[in-house]
């Protein structure tokens, strides 16, 4: 896999897989916002998504990092809340950081997004533990370059939030209440990491 | 749950269509969700933006015209505004003397709006904002999200808004609305829960015969769960809360706000209690509004919001204003 250059097309799959597994799973991320949240995380990524998704369509950028640029300005745009910034930042800054070079391997693309975790770090205010999103993209990209190992990592780093307390964002004002509850944005980086492996396929 | 909708999809889209055929005094661009007042930019007057999720109805886009804000960006239902529309309503409404976000402290609004400050400030606008948190069923602490912002924003807005109408400079804009947060405390109640239009059942489960202390605008849940209450002990814990947090120095200015489903008849009982339960306390009161002004969808309940005034923050509460939500003077 590391041996294994990545192009456009392939980052083009990727958010192309992500925003169909997104769409399907939009009522369960709801669902999941309802009782510690208020209930439209699922709506909020699916036209995110849908966007993004149409975006690339239509204008089709030729590097790696442009299109995860331009996903994130489009998520930005169009997702609202403080997913929109903290999802377009994850992809944003990883898409600066992979520059415009026109193929990257997978160790650099996991690079890029610990760049990008960082940043989504820096602007939530949120560590590991807090309930977060972060607590399913740290172990992502801890996991190193091997796409199934990631989504694997993600999706039970997502899992783990469960008994976890809320200390960021609205699900904050809880309290011990949140305990109990996954984390509908740490649900929504595990969709985005298991959209890799399915568009390596 | 019945709703008045076509789609929850387009029920925004639909509000604002509707908006702009109700109040031609504003310019309502539904493409793009912004609406702003219609003689903006107004010349040598700093131009007030605020916005938020959809579903506070009158907030914040009832809110628009003069002696109030310039422009509002409204979100999806309970979900923030993009940066998009908010720069484009800061370039909308500068006329050169800057512009002030006002920015209710939800983790989602306060990114965006800082997003759409550097964008601004990129294009060569003046902008400052200020966070409104006043609501004291929330711990201001580093395990939170910190207090949220609900009734005071009312204040806020009216407030600066005059000032600003008045022609006064950013700075003096920021620091009248800065003053209005610093004093201004709010407690919510809820006795039914909310139904946003995508989900479509109530987000919490509130059973008949309790009530939930506390309680966010969003239908986040609060401090507590107890039995009903009657009018007079709801108005006893509420202003206990309040002035728990902040005892004021000087008369203030009470906002006693619906949720949304409560009906005027009880709310007007519930000042009565309010009244009472202050002037009991020693707390002066020398303005009152009641009605529904920041709401929450379909949820009952009411909250209580104090604003500790001076002479001067009182001359520019009594200014004129001539919005859809909040009118009066001339």
């Amino acid at each position: 896999m590391s041996e294994t250059a990545l192009d456009a097309a392939f980052f083009i799959r990727w958010m192309t897989a992500a925003a169909a597994s997104i769409d399907r799973e939009a009522d369960r991320l709801t669902e999941l916002d309802s009782p510690i949240g208020d209930a439209d995380h699922g709506s909020n990524m699916q036209r995110g998504f849908a966007a993004v998704r149409k975006l690339l369509e239509t204008a089709a950028p030729q590097t790696p990092g442009a299109v995860l640029t331009a996903a994130g300005r489009q998520l930005i745009s169009t997702v609202g809340g403080a997913s929109g910034p903290l999802y377009g930042t994850l992809l944003r800054r990883a898409g600066k950081v992979l520059g415009d070079a026109e193929r990257v391997t997978p160790a650099e693309l996991n690079a890029a997004l610990a760049a990008g975790v960082d940043a989504v770090a820096q602007l939530g205010g949120a560590a590991p533990g807090d309930k977060t999103m972060l607590d399913a993209l740290v172990p992502a990209v801890g996991a190193g370059a091997a796409f199934d190992a990631a989504a694997a990592a993600a999706a039970e780093g997502a899992l783990a939030t469960v008994p976890l307390q809320a200390r960021k964002g609205r699900a904050s004002y809880l309290g011990e209440r949140s305990i109990g509850h996954q984390d509908p944005g740490a649900t929504s980086s595990a969709l985005l990491f298991a959209a890799l492996p399915e568009a390596a396929k | 749950m019945n709703m008045l909708i076509n789609t929850a999809g387009t029920v925004v889209a639909d509000a604002l269509r509707g908006m702009a055929a109700a109040h031609p005094e504003l310019v309502v661009d539904a493409e793009n969700r912004v609406i702003v007042r219609r003689d903006a930019p107004v010349a040598g007057k700093v131009g007030l933006v605020s916005g938020g999720g959809s579903g506070h109805e009158p907030l914040h886009g009832g809110f628009v015209g003069p002696g109030m804000l310039d422009a509002a960006c409204p979100g999806e239902v309970f979900t923030s505004p993009v940066p998009d529309q908010m720069v484009r309503a800061a370039a909308a409404v500068d006329s050169g003397s800057g512009v002030l976000f006002v920015v209710k402290n939800y983790t989602g609004d306060v990114l965006n709006f800082a997003m759409a400050a550097d964008l601004a400030e990129e294009e060569g606008l003046r902008v400052a904002s200020v966070l409104v948190d006043d609501d004291v069923a929330v711990t201001d602490s580093l395990f939170t999200a910190g207090r949220r912002g609900t009734g005071a924003t009312l204040f806020v807005e009216k407030i600066a808004g005059a000032a600003a109408e008045e022609g006064a400079p950013l700075e003096r804009v920021e620091a009248v609305a800065r003053q209005v947060v610093t004093g201004t405390r709010s407690f919510g109640v809820a006795l039914a829960p909310v139904t946003t239009p995508a989900k479509g059942t109530p987000t919490f489960e509130l059973p008949a015969g309790e009530l939930e202390l506390g309680i966010g605008i969003h239908g986040e849940p609060g401090r507590e769960r107890r039995p009903m209450m009657t009018s007079h002990e709801i108005a006893d814990v509420a202003v206990d809360a309040i002035l728990a947090d902040l005892r004021p120095d000087a008369p203030v200015l009470a906002l006693v706000n619906g949720m949304g489903a409560t009906p005027l008849l009880e709310l007007y009982g519930f000042n009565a209690e309010v009244q009472r339960a202050l002037a009991g306390r020693g707390v002066a009161v020398v303005r009152t509004l009641v009605g529904n002004y920041v709401t929450s969808l379909d949820m009952a309940g009411c909250s209580v919001t104090l604003c500790q005034i001076d002479e001067e923050l009182l001359r520019l509460w009594d200014a004129p204003v001539q919005t859809p939500g909040l009118r009066w003077g001339r």
